[in-house]
């Protein structure tokens, strides 16, 4: 053969490229193995969080603490003293802590995951790396967090438990692994949906902290689920965090009921929730640097 | 032939202009409520045209059609103005943003460097933001792990690497982040800029770095507008302009022809307080007639009409001529000739014109700025404001080849045999 039909038939191999780029992507195409390429980088993002937290602090990781427990205090006063709200037997101080710990992770989560493109425009406009490692890495970071206040959360409830109160964990404790990661689905996929719209409406930052905070009065937290008048009742169970709190609650403190059937529920939301902010996130994060 | 690393086709970039989305979600409303009851769209400012019905006139093409092909172990500097989509074209080869049209084909690992120190925290340590801006850039904790201390060793920054970067002097900010991305180990390293910063023996350091890099195989995409550091750097060039390239080449050749475009396209720098001006002025051969080719031994002569403003009592012509790198090279005035411009009255017009002779220097581009003004100060001064090139021809030298690009100026020898 000689060469000039040679590198003809060379030139009409099937070409070989690790990657390539066009325009239009599929609204599926998810690349989730890239992100477990990229796991040491999430859990760089993570120990900066929590390093750039706390410098410069004199408490450090003790204000974890500070801020759940002043804020039960606060409740305490307000709700239970002063308004007089019943927390079905159980100490008021304990029925609020446990509460407030469980949607603080979802707070944090959702507040702080809606702001990843705006706030990390700077970044994302040098450097690729898959974008949800931003968001991923901010529900781990907020998932310590969580941790040291649950463990406080538990030291309280010993030391109530010595004090005599009536404490009584019980065999759904196991279900709470299942919650934390339902919150944090929750939490991430609201997130990340606003996150995307807000690099064209920048309104919607200002409705967030706004919205989630009176999302937690609809939320079983500082009124037991059974003190809610039956006709409000279908509201708050339609909310994906009543059943998760109440569970949490009452697998913790023993009161109520852990409705299974309620609780897929909110896991099914959460599926919904986190696959559509997938796939709009996954849209945006390619081309929102012309519109940031 | 090398094998191709990075294929570009037919790849065009549009941005939309900002009247598309307005930015609030309530101005978007009003808008589409406007639209459905075919009313003016509210958020247009007064004046401006409907552009919601219209397709054209809302967008630019940042990069159009753009083909290029980068072979591995291949060096290219993309060199053009502000402006002319050599960002753009960095953007999209890192992914940082997607194409319009096209496809971009890529084998390997691509690692940018748009900017250097990209996702610095300034809370951290030195240290810390090794690992942390490694691993943006792509690299495992492993792979950051192995090349700690060169990292540390080639930034100098070593006393400190347990220092918030926050209290980091901005050199050694730059050389510790440089340091990183030098470490890097991709197929493909693009460079945005970076020796723009560092001082002088650090930017020794890292264009030294980054040709071991090119040795070694990688491929390197560099775009800088410094022109030396892209010819020591650089095999092969690329000069855009609008969005396109428009020239594709060896690296010497490109940065001569972006160097043309330069002069050609800038205004003509002007300064001094006109007391005495140019009015015009010319370049032409011996027999007068306007050209910018001159051959070596030939003369040129440059014809100014001045005016004078204001009573001079004396004043000094003089060319300054200079190589198309914006070097030095000659200068002639009219004291060369022991020639006087005195007592000019004010709205008189002087015609002068001046003969360089025996023209000796070496093959190539030159520009000549012209001044007038006195041992008090400048009266007129016009930068680059004409160009002539030199051509070898055979009256000078009779060599049958080239003359050698090094030289500055050309010696006429005569040889014998004795």
């Amino acid at each position: 053969m000689d060469p000039i039909n040679k590198t003809e038939l060379e030139n009409h191999l099937p070409e070989k490229w690790t990657m390539i780029i066009k325009p239009k992507r599929s609204i599926f195409s998810v690349n989730l193995n890239e992100l477990w390429q990229y796991r040491d980088l999430i859990f760089l993002f993570v120990k900066r969080d929590f390093v750039s937290k706390f410098k410069q602090t004199i408490l450090g990781p003790l204000w974890f603490i500070i801020q759940p427990l002043l804020t039960t205090i606060m409740f305490t006063i307000v709700f239970g003293n002063i308004a007089g709200i019943p927390t079905d037997g159980i100490p008021k101080m304990l029925f609020y802590l446990s509460g407030i710990v469980g949607w603080t992770y979802f707070a944090t989560c959702l507040n702080d995951t809606s702001q990843t493109f705006v706030k990390n425009a700077a970044i994302f406009g040098k450097v690729y790396f898959p974008r949800l490692a931003l968001p991923v890495s901010v529900v781990i970071s907020n998932l310590v967090s969580f941790v040291i206040q649950f463990i406080f959360l538990l030291c309280f409830m010993l030391y109530f438990y010595l004090a005599g109160s009536s404490v009584n964990p019980n065999i759904n404790v196991l279900l709470i692994p299942v919650l934390v990661i339902i919150i944090a689905g929750l939490g991430l996929g609201f997130g990340i949906i606003i996150s995307s719209l807000t690099t064209k409406y920048r309104d919607l930052t200002h409705l967030v902290t706004f919205g989630v905070s009176l999302w937690m009065y609809a939320t079983p937290i500082i009124y037991p689920l059974s003190e809610i008048p039956e006709k409000y009742k279908i509201f708050v169970l339609a909310n994906p965090m009543t059943p998760i709190v109440e569970t949490f609650k009452s697998a913790l403190l023993g009161v109520g009921e852990v409705n299974y059937l309620q609780l897929l529920y909110s896991f099914g939301f959460t599926v919904f929730v986190l696959c559509v902010g997938v796939i709009i996130f996954n849209k945006v994060e390619k081309t929102f640097m012309d519109t940031v | 032939m090398s094998n191709t690393i990075i294929k570009l086709e037919d790849i065009s970039k549009q941005y939309r202009l900002g009247v598309v989305g307005t930015g609030t979600l309530s101005h978007d409303l009003n808008r589409w409520f406007a639209k459905i009851r075919r009313k003016e769209d509210p958020t247009l400012k007064i004046g401006a045209s409907n552009v919601l019905d219209t397709v054209d006139g809302q967008y630019v093409w940042a990069l159009k059609d753009i083909n290029l092909d980068v072979g591995e172990g291949e060096v290219l500097g993309i060199i053009g103005k502000n402006g002319a989509g050599k960002s753009t074209l960095l953007k999209l080869l890192s992914r940082v943003t997607g194409p319009t049209t096209g496809t971009i084909k890529i084998n390997g690992r691509i690692a940018s460097l748009l900017e250097v120190g990209t996702g610095f925290h300034p809370e951290l340590t030195g240290k810390e933001n090794i690992y942390l801006n490694g691993a943006i850039l792509g690299m495992t904790k492993k792979e950051i792990s192995s090349k700690f201390d060169e990292i540390v060793d080639f930034s100098g920054v070593k006393k400190f690497v347990n220092t918030p970067v926050k209290r980091y002097s901005s050199g050694m900010y730059v050389r510790l982040a440089f340091a990183v991305a030098a470490h890097l180990e991709p197929e493909t390293l693009i460079v945005d800029e970076v020796l723009a910063v560092g001082d002088a023996e650090f930017q020794k350091k890292a264009i030294g770095k980054m040709k071991s890099v090119s040795k070694s195989g990688r491929t390197v995409l560099f775009v800088s507008h410094n022109l030396t550091a892209v010819e020591q750097l650089c095999t092969r060039g690329v000069l855009m302009q609008n969005g396109t390239i428009i020239m594709d080449g060896k690296v010497h050749d490109i940065t001569t022809a972006y160097k043309k475009m330069s002069v050609d396209e800038n205004e003509l720098k002007r300064s001094g307080a006109r007391q005495i001006e140019f009015l015009d002025y010319n370049l032409t051969d011996e027999n007068d007639k306007v050209t910018d080719e001159i051959y070596l031994g030939d003369s040129f002569i440059v014809n100014a009409n001045i005016k004078a403003n204001e009573n001079i009592d004396n004043t000094d012509l003089s060319l300054d001529i200079r190589n198309d790198a914006n070097e030095f090279i000659s200068h002639v005035t009219n004291a060369d000739d022991l020639f006087e411009l005195k007592n000019i009255n004010k709205g008189e017009k002087v015609s002068v014109s001046v003969k360089v002779k025996n023209l000796s220097l070496a093959p190539g581009t030159y520009y000549i700025s012209l001044w007038l003004g006195n041992m008090y100060g400048t009266f007129d001064y016009i930068e680059n404001c004409l160009r002539f090139s030199i051509r070898q021809g055979e009256k000078f030298i009779l060599r049958p080849y080239p003359f050698d690009k090094r030289s500055k100026t050309v010696l006429q020898s005569k040889w014998n045999f004795r």
